[in-house]
């Protein structure tokens, strides 16, 4: 979907917001939105890329006037009420009757340890590769309603495959709980000049990692 | 430079938030779903542990070790565990050098990708709408407004973090470092300069 997260090239967002000796956290309820973000994503009840579209899928101006881990609350509160984790009434009065620990409740003991290893998405692919690197592609013309990873300031546009990634896990069917249908992943490069037409940046070049059916021949 | 604005947002949104989020931490821990020490163990490793000094190490061991930036090149992942630093946003590390002929540049247009296990967590530009929408079509500009104007000969490649390959730039070794040992030259590697937003210090 091409939603408020959809950013590249988007005009009106002012200047960078700069700032010096920036604190890692600017107070302790974003600490602790990502300490619960994380936490709960230890329960297995959703991917990644489930929580990456739960965040895009925020209301426009939702999404605009909330801070990043704002962000990342609301959308957390969404996915536990999905997944029946939490219910409205739970959420709206801040109680809830005291319950077993889950299963998968992620221990302190094993934060280390799951964050060291993190959660690869390389995936092993035996389809022959339909690209090499060097063709021409087109980015595939497309405008799904779910998500997905092409960036819509690309879409339709042309570019040159740079390398093969090998098969990664795609997003478009795994944030939708239909499967990790590996693909193969390209890093493809575009020519600035070509993207944004009449007044780009001299000497400029975009490029993105893309999946093979997000990509034609060209 | 870098500035303070005294004006407009800092991405910080104090009371109503601090409320909320308590309300649900509340909640979690009461239905067995969360261990509030976990999440202290979450944020303990991302305020104290993981964050850019990682990345500058790197950095410094690429340059001072061209057998470790060949590796770097090749497989950054490997190469950068054998320095002790994975996980987590950190699966599938990209090494993307500059050289006097191309600068990158690191965005995530999409969401707010970043190389968690070598720099930590984001600052607040790198996930503002501007630097997302802008870094794409006016990078020069952008640069520009993080103190550093490149040549017009040098071109600007742009990397979009659009899937789970995370991207670590390996900037130029400053003049004037011959004799300086890792620990000195990791000191003068910034967050910025491994984003593309900026380049290193230069020794005094």
């Amino acid at each position: 979907m091409n939603g408020p997260h959809d950013l590249g090239g988007r005009m009106g967002f002012g200047p960078i917001p700069l700032e010096v000796d920036e604190p890692i956290f600017h107070a302790d309820w974003e600490a602790r939105a990502l300490g619960l973000t994380l936490t709960c994503g230890a329960l297995g009840g959703w991917t990644l890329d489930e929580s990456r579209h739960a965040r895009e899928s925020l209301p426009p101006a939702v999404y605009y006037g909330s801070s990043y881990y704002e962000i990342w609350e609301r959308a957390l509160e969404r996915l536990l009420l999905r997944h029946a984790l939490v219910t409205e009434d739970e959420l709206a009065s801040g109680q809830a009757a005291a319950g077993e620990p889950h299963p998968r409740r992620l221990p302190a003991a094993r934060v280390p340890e799951v964050l060291a290893s993190g959660g690869p998405t390389d995936r092993p692919i035996s389809a022959a590769a339909r690209f090499q690197p060097g063709d021409r592609v087109r980015a595939r013309l497309m405008h799904p309603k779910t998500h997905t990873r092409m960036p819509g300031y690309l879409t339709g546009h042309f570019g040159v495959i740079e390398a093969d990634r090998g098969g990664f896990v795609l997003p478009d069917t795994n944030a939708h709980g239909d499967g990790e249908n590996p693909e193969r992943l390209y890093t493809v490069i575009f020519a600035a000049a070509q993207v944004w037409g009449q007044g780009a940046e001299p000497g400029v070049t975009i490029s993105a990692d893309l999946w093979e059916s997000y990509l034609d021949p060209a | 430079m870098p500035h303070d604005h005294a004006d407009h947002d800092h991405d910080n949104h104090l009371d109503p938030m601090d409320a909320r989020v308590r309300a649900l931490e509340t909640i979690l821990v009461q239905k067995g779903l969360i261990d509030p020490a976990a999440v202290d163990a979450i944020i303990d490793t991302y305020a104290n542990k993981v964050g850019p000094r990682n990345g500058a190490q790197v950095v410094a061991r690429a340059w001072s070790d061209s057998a470790f930036a060949e590796w770097l090149a090749r497989d950054a992942t490997a190469a950068i565990a054998s320095l002790g630093f994975t996980g987590r946003q950190g699966e599938h590390m990209q090494a993307v050098f500059n050289t006097p002929a191309q600068h990158n540049v690191i965005v995530c247009t999409l969401c707010s990708c970043y190389p968690w296990s070598v720099l930590g967590l984001p600052p607040v530009w790198y996930k503002s709408p501007a630097y997302r929408s802008r870094v794409v079509i006016e990078p020069r500009a952008v640069l520009a407004e993080f103190g550093l104007t490149l040549p017009d000969a040098t071109r600007i490649r742009v990397w979009d973090s659009t899937a789970e390959l995370r991207y670590l730039v390996v900037p130029m070794r400053p003049n004037g470092t011959d004799g300086l040992d890792e620990a000195a030259l990791a000191d003068l590697v910034t967050r910025e300069a491994m984003v593309g937003t900026g380049l290193p210090r230069v020794p005094a």
